[in-house]
């Protein structure tokens, strides 16, 4: 049975990339929620009276990551229908063909 | 038109059958936890599924031809069917595939009678391991494959099924204790409204990976009987687009439909979903769909989703999983396997033993019996989009009664003020 270790291994490198980005990103949003909540004060935040309007800022930039994480997930989706594969080989991701086997 | 050509015909129209019955079997996947919070409502939820999964259908240019290569030896590598099994016009071959069909497709009505979320991909390959069984005995199966990578059913079905919702537990239990973190001073009403929008994106994202994973199996499927049977030159092996787009439409329709007693399970079963929790949980589903389909780890979508739903009950602080629920559905997953291989196996020997294009018809006479059957018992218990959010009443309370009951939510209460059965 040494399939056992190879099972572990993609296992962890799916738990890896379900952590930064499965669990990363909703964590980014409770931010963006947080930031939501401090603008608005009364009524967002428990017993906060006060708008603090830095709020704002914090939740724009966390959507923005969202949105950028979000579409690259799309055109992920997109690009391995399509008969693509993502490369990290430039550092910047990028798709290209799926090397034939 | 010869005998192989009506049992080619009879196999499309199964492996049409069972795409959609894949629709509505997985629609709780991307949508239980949406509907569970009122996200969406039940019926904007399967609409909003069955669109992305029609297009997640046609995005799949590229359809896995060689689909059945993970569990069992009727194709060559590059997706052509063994010329042994190609006798007779390809019927051992047609019979296999449309045994292992109509098992895969009984084994999904009888989890979908009971609201057990099964997985549909182990019901097809378990079905056409038992109709290679069937055909030519357990030495056409792939047990191991040649163990230098994941293949096989071990590596492919057993060792996934094992490992992929304890991923997607750890990761949506993550998810879900850092936000309640991360927002612990804001009000709970605040947070359940603003944490919806996120949790549709996240939905809509299984919903699509869903569509090209699911729906290009059945293409291929509908492929390897069409070379089979002679219709594709096996020189030059294609998907026609026909087939795409029937199959597309099959699986568009069937997540329409809704699988509403799976749904019921999944969103309020198992634990009760504030809209944080439901966010974690999809994009957790989502994040391990793509990822493990991007490094070539097989896994099935309900797996996934229900090992992320399970994982924010675990996360949330004082939430709680049902455990009988839960233990009931790991029984299901566990027997899935065999059970459809069982049935692959039966509907094969019945389809072979009697000879001409009496056997696949007895057997499809079968399946429609015992499909307008289980269809007939499931109206003695209704459930549909009118009552899916209804509490769940077993008798078995979450160990702390906490999530969604103590936000005060109007949708909810309206919801449950109308409740009846279950």
């Amino acid at each position: 049975m040494n399939m056992v270790p190879l099972a572990l291994e993609g296992a962890w490198k799916v738990l890896a990339a379900g952590l930064v980005l499965g669990a990363g990103l909703p964590i980014v949003y409770a931010f963006a929620v947080r930031g939501m909540a401090m603008a608005q004060g009364a009524g967002a935040i428990i017993g906060e009276q006060t708008k603090k309007p830095m709020g704002k800022l914090l939740a724009g930039l966390c959507l923005l990551v969202i949105l950028l994480a979000v579409s690259y997930g799309i055109s992920f989706i997109v690009a391995t229908g399509i008969g693509k594969v993502v490369t990290f080989d430039h550092i910047v991701p990028w798709f290209v063909d799926k090397p034939k086997k | 038109m010869t005998t192989a050509t009506l049992i080619l015909a009879l196999v499309v129209v199964v492996a049409l059958a069972f795409d959609f019955t894949n629709g509505f079997h997985d629609t709780g996947n991307a949508m239980a936890a949406s509907i569970a919070t009122g996200a969406l409502s039940p019926k904007g939820a399967v609409t909003l599924a069955a669109i992305l999964n029609l297009v997640g259908a046609l995005l799949s240019v590229e359809v896995a031809l060689t689909v059945s290569n993970a569990v069992v030896n009727i194709q060559d590598s590059k997706g052509l069917p063994k010329p042994e099994l190609m006798a007779n016009g390809g019927t051992m071959l047609l019979l296999i595939v449309f045994g292992g069909l109509v098992g895969g497709i009984i084994w999904n009505l009888i989890t979908w009678l009971l609201g057990l979320p099964s997985s549909s991909s182990h019901a097809l390959l378990g079905g056409l391991v038992g109709g290679t069984i069937g055909a030519l005995g357990f030495e056409g199966v792939k047990w191991a494959g040649d163990g230098t990578k994941l293949d096989g059913v071990i590596g492919k079905v057993i060792l996934p099924s094992l490992l992929s919702p304890v991923i997607a537990m750890i990761v949506a239990a993550v998810a879900t204790r850092v936000i309640f973190w991360v927002t612990t001073m804001i009000e709970d009403k605040f947070r359940e409204r603003r944490f919806r929008y996120g949790q549709v994106g996240a939905a809509s994202l299984v919903s699509l990976a869903h569509g090209t994973n699911d729906a290009q199996k059945t293409m291929g499927v509908i492929t390897l009987a069409l070379v089979a049977a002679g219709q594709i030159s096996a020189k030059e092996v294609y998907v026609p687009l026909w087939v795409k787009l029937s199959a597309a439409t099959a699986i568009a329709l069937g997540t329409y439909l809704g699988g509403w007693r799976i749904i019921h399970t999944m969103s309020k079963g198992l634990v009760d979903i504030s809209s944080p929790q439901g966010l974690a949980a999809d994009s957790s589903s989502a994040t391990v769909i793509l990822a493990s389909s991007q490094l070539g780890f097989a896994l099935s979508t309900t797996h996934v989703a229900t090992g992320s739903i399970m994982g924010t009950g675990i996360g949330k602080p004082g939430g709680s999983v049902r455990w009988s629920v839960a233990g009931r559905m790991v029984a299901a997953w566990a027997i899935t396997f065999p059970a459809a291989a069982v049935m692959g196996a039966i509907m094969y020997w019945i389809a072979s033993v009697i000879p001409g294009i009496a056997g696949p018809l007895v057997a499809f006479a079968i399946l429609c019996a015992a499909s307008l059957y289980m269809w007939r018992r499931s109206r003695v218990n209704k459930i549909d989009h009118t009552n899916v959010t209804d509490e769940w009443h077993d008798g078995s309370k979450p160990e702390v009664v906490v999530a969604a009951h103590d936000i005060i939510d109007t949708h909810d209460e309206a919801t449950s003020a109308k409740s009846t059965t279950v």
